[in-house]
């Protein structure tokens, strides 16, 4: 067998199976499935799950947090974590609120919200990549440190008092009975995919969350990414924080107490692999999907929300375990 | 001598997929004798330290302790059977006491199964006395330096009352006073009527311990005896004589203008004094013991460790090169020695690891274009004879060989004018060593340089149009194409004096 003559005659093909039977055999297509079932599940058993105003305002179950997950996937992907984000909610809201008795109009809350999410983030990153510290570590420490500081400004009391027309954010609808935050979502979720799936920054995530040591050896700088990230996933934290602001009309420290959890599995159910490397946002949008009709389809049902904390535990684990479980029945 | 070995090998053969490590070896060690152990990097020193300890079950062969044969069915049964080893670096637990590190697995207990403090002290206490090491036995064993680290790991052998000390390099990382203590206490050991097997690199410290003396190659004993009946002649002499197994390209190198200039590189710890030059279509060769500091300095070159002083020069204007990014952009590529960990992507298909570094020019203001990505991964793993099912294919799932053809690939793609090339052909397969070696020689010819770390001898005789030699962070020689023989770079290596006289 000469060399010369198998170079020539030998053509490695760009792909063996088709993208179609790729789809087919994914992580996306079982959780489309999940969310038929969940879909059906729930309007047999409540006569009130097929009402459009009901639904729409199911919606609010995951929008916000949907949101966060959505940035917070990407930082996964790259090998990170973010825990902070709650946090940055609490103390996002209370900057608004404080922002309040100096007479700032709705955009000026808005900008106020977004940035202080942004600055946030960014002191994440610096955490992260100035000073090396592991992210896990980094943002327990902040997820303290935010909303700290935002009950160090508000006590127990509660800020209120927004303008009218900042409800819009959180109660308003663009047509029908679709809400703001829906189309936001939405929006968002079309922008990060793009980002994630058809540019080199998205690329660029994936190579670092497989192996960051290759990565920066393959001349991408893996510091500015993760830092942009952090960055990302705190703007994006602030952008909840107005929606979800908006939307209750005041602010307590303990706003979006838990969060973090919630979104982490959203994301982990999505399909994103909890050690980075690999994951889609269309997943992530998805598993928004299942969780808010299961939270939808409990409360219908009066199910007390300490059973709905269980749910979510196990929903977690089995999550996790099912991926590993997954992949390993496809190697195999 | 009528003493008996208290250890021997017999007939040991070990294969791991596709190389044969250990081929019908043996070897025996008698009480209260140093027996060194040399050959080059690769001649299955390490594999042998790891058959003894019962870290690698051998496929064939015996292992006979006071002629009995036994099994190791695990390290803890080496360890039952009185063999303990002292690697190059120390396998200890920083976050423990000295004392605590001495006795992990056996520290004494009192009757109710709780650790006995007292006793565990005042033995360590004993041990380290014995040894003349003075190390309190309470202080975290994180605040000693290399030396003492050492010294509570021959605390630990003495301990379980081992009867084989395995040395493996134990000098490499100690200062000159700390070798010359650790040369007494072999001496203290062979005094207790150890059996000490010492491999070394560093010929001096083998005539200064040993008494006896195996050499390995390829996996092969190629010769033993009594150190007083060798020299450091026959030694290498040993060591070298291989039949040229391997073929490499026939080419005529044309040497053009320097590329590249190095100048007063230094680091704190790796390297100190670095300058040479690299011209255009030369394969420069590197040679050195495994430490030297090749590899850091060629991470200096590419911007991942920093140089605290020094100067690079391509085409004769100064550049300032601090992250990888910057390298690859003044043409500067470098096809790491650990391939797992910094060299392919394990996770992403084999198109995306090619393109990675290329994005740039593969995509459109920010975007991916995936028809671009595949032809040009297409392109250059044609190029480099890449065996695959798919360029979609995650390339974890490919051979060590087609790893680095994909890894090259990624270099070829960005059009580089230097690739470092660290162990370019380690651990692969000898069908992609000759594809590796004859792409080598068609880049140097399109106008290319190519410096090249290597610890194969062969391979640098065979590729290398110069080289320069290393040890201990500097550079000791070079020597050009006709000058390059192997007793000339594993004098310069291990720093053995041109006999004269």
């Amino acid at each position: 067998m000469s060399l010369q003559d198998d170079i020539k005659t030998r053509i490695i093909p760009d792909r063996l199976n088709s993208r179609l039977s790729g789809y087919l055999k994914s992580w996306e297509s079982l959780l489309v499935a999940v969310a038929v079932a969940v879909f059906i599940i729930n309007s047999l058993s409540s006569p009130y799950f097929l009402d459009a105003w009901n639904l729409s305002d199911a919606t609010f179950n995951f929008t916000e947090k949907g949101l966060i997950a959505l940035a917070m996937a990407l930082v996964i992907i790259s090998g990170e974590i973010d825990l902070s984000v709650a946090g940055i909610i609490a103390l996002a809201s209370t900057a608004m609120g404080y922002a309040l008795q100096f007479d700032v109009g709705t955009v000026g809350l808005v900008a106020i919200g977004l940035s202080v999410g942004a600055l946030c983030g960014l002191f994440n990153g610096v955490l992260v990549t100035v000073m090396g510290l592991p992210s896990i570590v980094a943002t327990i420490g902040t997820m303290s440190l935010f909303r700290g500081l935002s009950f160090v400004v508000l006590g127990d009391k509660a800020f209120n008092g927004y303008p009218t027309s900042f409800a819009f954010f959180g109660q308003g609808y663009v047509f029908w009975v679709i809400t703001f935050e829906l189309v936001l979502f939405a929006a968002m979720a079309v922008l990060f995919g793009i980002l994630l799936s058809k540019t080199n920054f998205g690329r660029t995530i994936y190579a670092i969350g497989n192996n960051p040591t290759a990565a920066l050896f393959s001349g991408i700088r893996v510091d500015r990414v993760k830092m942009i990230l952090f960055l990302l996933t705190g703007l994006m934290s602030g952008l909840a924080a107005v929606c979800l602001t908006s939307r209750l009309g005041s602010t307590r420290p303990s706003i979006a107490t838990g969060w973090e959890l919630e979104i982490i599995t959203m994301v982990v159910l999505g399909g994103i692999n909890i050690l980075g490397g690999s994951g889609t946002i269309v997943g992530v949008v998805l598993a928004a999907l299942v969780i808010g009709m299961v939270t939808f389809g409990f409360g219908l049902l009066n199910i007390p929300g300490i059973v709905m904390s269980i749910f979510i535990g196990l929903l977690l684990i089995l999550v996790i375990a099912l991926p590993i479980v997954y992949r390993r029945v496809r190697k195999g | 001598m009528t003493d008996l070995p208290v250890l021997t090998l017999s007939g040991i053969t070990k294969t791991f997929p596709g190389v044969k490590a250990l081929s019908d070896v043996s070897l025996s060690l008698f009480p209260g004798q140093v027996t060194a152990l040399v050959g080059e990097n690769g001649a299955g020193k390490s594999t042998l330290v790891k058959v003894l300890t019962g870290i690698y079950q051998p496929d064939m062969g015996k292992i006979l302790i006071d002629g009995a044969p036994v099994i190791f069915a695990s390290a803890i049964a080496a360890s039952e059977h009185g063999i303990t080893a002292i690697h190059q670096e120390t396998v200890l637990f920083d976050e423990l006491s000295v004392a605590e590190n001495i006795f992990i697995g056996h520290a004494p207990c009192t009757r109710r199964g709780l650790i006995d403090w007292k006793t565990l002290n005042s033995k360590a206490r004993d041990l380290l006395a014995r040894i003349g090491a003075d190390i309190d036995p309470n202080t975290p064993l994180k605040e000693l330096g290399i030396a003492n680290k050492h010294l509570v790991a021959i605390a630990r052998a003495l301990s379980v009352d081992a009867r084989v000390v395995v040395m493996d390099e134990p000098t490499a990382a100690l200062s000159h006073k700390e070798i010359q203590e650790l040369y007494d206490l072999v001496d203290r050991l062979k005094a207790e009527g150890k059996a000490i097997l010492f491999i070394s690199h560093k010929f001096d410290e083998v005539f200064r311990l040993a008494d006896r003396f195996t050499v390995f190659r390829d996996g092969k004993m190629v010769g033993e005896g009594k150190i007083e009946d060798t020299n450091s002649d026959a030694l290498v002499q040993l060591m070298v004589g291989r039949e040229v197994s391997q073929i490499f390209p026939n080419r005529t190198s044309v040497i053009g203008d320097p590329v590249l200039t190095v100048a007063g590189y230094d680091h704190p710890t790796e390297f100190a004094d670095i300058g040479f030059t690299l011209n255009k279509g030369e394969i420069l060769g590197f040679y050195g013991l495994v430490g030297s500091g090749r590899s850091e300095v060629m991470q200096a070159l590419f911007g991942v460790t920093k140089p605290t002083r020094g100067v690079m020069r391509i085409g004769g204007k100064i550049v300032i090169i601090r992250t990888p990014a910057e390298a690859i952009q003044h043409g500067i590529v470098y096809v790491p020695e650990d391939r797992g960990a910094q060299g392919a992507v394990a996770g992403l298909p084999i198109f995306q690891n090619v393109t990675l570094p290329s994005l740039v020019r593969t995509s459109r203001k920010g975007f991916i274009r995936l028809a671009k990505e595949f032809a040009l991964a297409r392109e250059y793993t044609t190029r480099m004879d890449l065996r695959a099912a798919s360029l979609n294919q995650d390339v974890a799932n490919l051979s060590g060989g087609n790893q680095q053809k994909v890894v090259i690939a990624k270099w070829l793609a960005t059009q580089p004018k230097v690739i470092i090339m660290d162990e370019p052909t380690k651990g692969i397969d000898v069908g992609s060593k000759a594809a590796v070696h004859s792409f080598m020689a068609e880049l140097v010819a399109q106008g290319l340089s190519i410096i090249m770390v290597s610890s194969e001898i062969p391979e640098i005789i065979g590729m290398s149009d110069r080289v320069i030699v290393m040890r201990e962070g500097r550079l000791v020689d070079e020597l050009a194409r006709k000058d390059i023989t192997a007793e000339a770079l594993i004098r310069a290596a291990a720093g053995i004096e041109e006999v004269t006289s």
